[in-house]
């Protein structure tokens, strides 16, 4: 399997001081569905925003082989494509249009390629025809979706998604959970939502406090009731 | 939440409505620069403007009520500023009032000023809530950009856009947090706790721009803005000449008038 994504001894510190994350080691293989698991605040948003290289990390991420550096980034952006958890972030031009066609044009696609990339992108999602609305007028599973298809129009290897279902009622979150299972495509998801990470993923790793403290399949991880509970992914009483 | 949006009847279908942005933006702008440059004694040339706007409103198809209502909600600032005019303008005096120690007088030429003020806003204003409302406001950006308003203005106007209901919605919400632990208080813990909430919002919303940054970055921008349309310099001058046309030949017939 070839490799996509490699983090070795990662370590990253907030500038106010506060440790993200420590000495973080993964690799992810191409068409993996992995899912990234923890309590709120073990850095999982700070480890997915250095896939992509939003924050930098030195060459301990490596895409490809290639090292994230400056060099690469725009070459990194255009094969990781991140999705943040708050589409309101995420959704940010007048029109669905715009937005999903703000990567595609920063890549330098050409006019005539750019309009197909956005229609496919849209298709992929099931928003067909909501082109020219506005974000805003939306509802929440419509932006997360639209969301979604703002980095799929740029053609990435791979999906990086931040909680794709929170705040999702349980209608839309099944139908994104569909949605998700069927792009083709290798996929990072943080989330806590064990239905999601039990329903999509086949490898789940635990990171709590900046370190992982688990890798491995989530049919293991998930009945590990222990360690479930020992990071504020389960309550005693569920057991 | 729902907001009333500031293009409202920007989706309604008129003769207006169809026009391309460009040429409403700019005829829009040398209208307001008639008005303002018309001398404050030539009431038909005023007259004349009126009637121009008022036309275009009955073939928007917008409701007529509706301009006038969004036009006095910014009126009221223009007054504050014209307010002081018929004071300090010299000139013969309409009026003098003795009020304690200070003797003021109101002179002719200056309430002419003030009269004028108003209307010329007016006017202006009556235009401007005819573009926004024939307008969909992605366009009118797409219009901007195509007139050459440097990007990262457009882009501004196009954040605010976005976010002001969002905004609107985080304000709301916090109102509502407030109102319902609120169980008193003076006047001035009560003011105390908006002074808290202003902050809140000012920090919320330079973390959600961080966020915003990063979503952006995060798709390959780079500081730089790229567009798709290319600009297209001979339509740009064709209609550059049309709108100055226009003016040269209002402003005749405004003296023809006189």
């Amino acid at each position: 399997m070839e490799e996509i994504i490699r983090v070795d001894n990662l370590s990253f510190g907030y500038p106010d001081g506060q440790q993200a994350l420590t000495d973080v080691n993964l690799t992810i293989y191409q068409g993996e569905t992995v899912a990234l698991i923890g309590p709120n605040g073990a850095g999982k948003s700070t480890l997915l925003l250095h896939l992509n290289g939003i924050l930098h990390s030195n060459g301990a991420v490596k895409v490809f082989g290639r090292p994230v550096d400056d060099k690469n980034l725009r070459w990194v952006r255009s094969k990781v494509g991140l999705v943040f958890q708050n589409p309101d972030d995420q959704l940010f031009s007048p029109t669905v249009f715009d937005d999903v066609a703000f990567g595609p044009i920063n890549l330098g696609y050409s006019e005539a390629k750019v309009p197909e990339l956005v229609t496919r992108a849209l298709d992929w999602v099931g928003m067909a025809g909501y082109e020219r609305r506005s974000p805003h007028h939306l509802s929440l599973g419509e932006k997360k979706r639209i969301a979604i298809a703002t980095v799929l129009s740029m053609n990435p290897e791979i999906l990086v998604i931040d909680e794709p279902t929170s705040n999702l009622d349980p209608g839309s979150k099944w139908s994104l959970i569909e949605l998700l299972r069927g792009l083709a495509i290798t996929k990072i998801i943080a989330s806590h939502d064990l239905e999601l990470v039990q329903a999509l993923c086949h490898r789940a790793i635990v990171l709590d406090r900046g370190v992982i403290i688990a890798d491995g399949a989530t049919s293991h991880i998930l009945a590990d009731m222990p360690l479930l509970m020992a990071h504020g992914l389960a309550h005693a009483k569920a057991s | 939440m729902k907001h009333s949006f500031l293009d409202q009847y920007s989706d309604r279908d008129s003769i207006i409505h169809r026009l391309d942005p460009r040429t409403k933006l700019i005829t829009t702008l040398f209208f307001i620069l008639a008005v303002v440059l018309t001398p404050p004694n030539r009431w038909p040339a005023f007259a004349l403007y009126f009637f121009l706007v008022a036309t275009l409103i009955l073939f928007s198809k917008v409701p007529a009520l509706y301009v006038l209502k969004r036009a006095l909600v910014i009126m009221p600032f223009v007054v504050m500023l014209a307010i002081f005019i018929p004071f300090f303008k010299e000139g013969e005096v309409a009026g003098s009032y003795n009020i304690w120690l200070w003797q003021i007088s109101v002179t002719y030429s200056g309430l002419q000023v003030f009269w004028n003020i108003l209307a010329k806003a007016w006017l202006s204003i009556l235009s401007l809530i005819l573009l926004i409302s024939t307008t969909k406001f992605s366009n009118l950006l797409k219009g901007l950009e195509k007139i050459r308003l440097p990007r990262v203005m457009v882009m501004l106007l196009s954040f605010m856009y976005r976010y002001l209901f969002v905004l609107v919605d985080e304000v709301m919400r916090m109102r509502q947090a407030r109102d319902s632990r609120n169980f008193g208080g003076g006047r001035l813990w009560q003011l105390r706790t908006i002074g808290n909430m202003i902050g809140t919002l000012f920090i919320r919303s330079y973390e959600r721009g961080e966020r915003v940054y990063a979503a952006m970055v995060a798709r390959g921008f780079n500081g730089q803005t790229r567009t798709l349309e290319s600009l297209n310099f001979r339509q740009r001058d064709i209609l550059f000449g049309i709108s100055l046309g226009l003016v040269l030949i209002l402003a005749t017939v405004v003296n023809l008038l006189y």
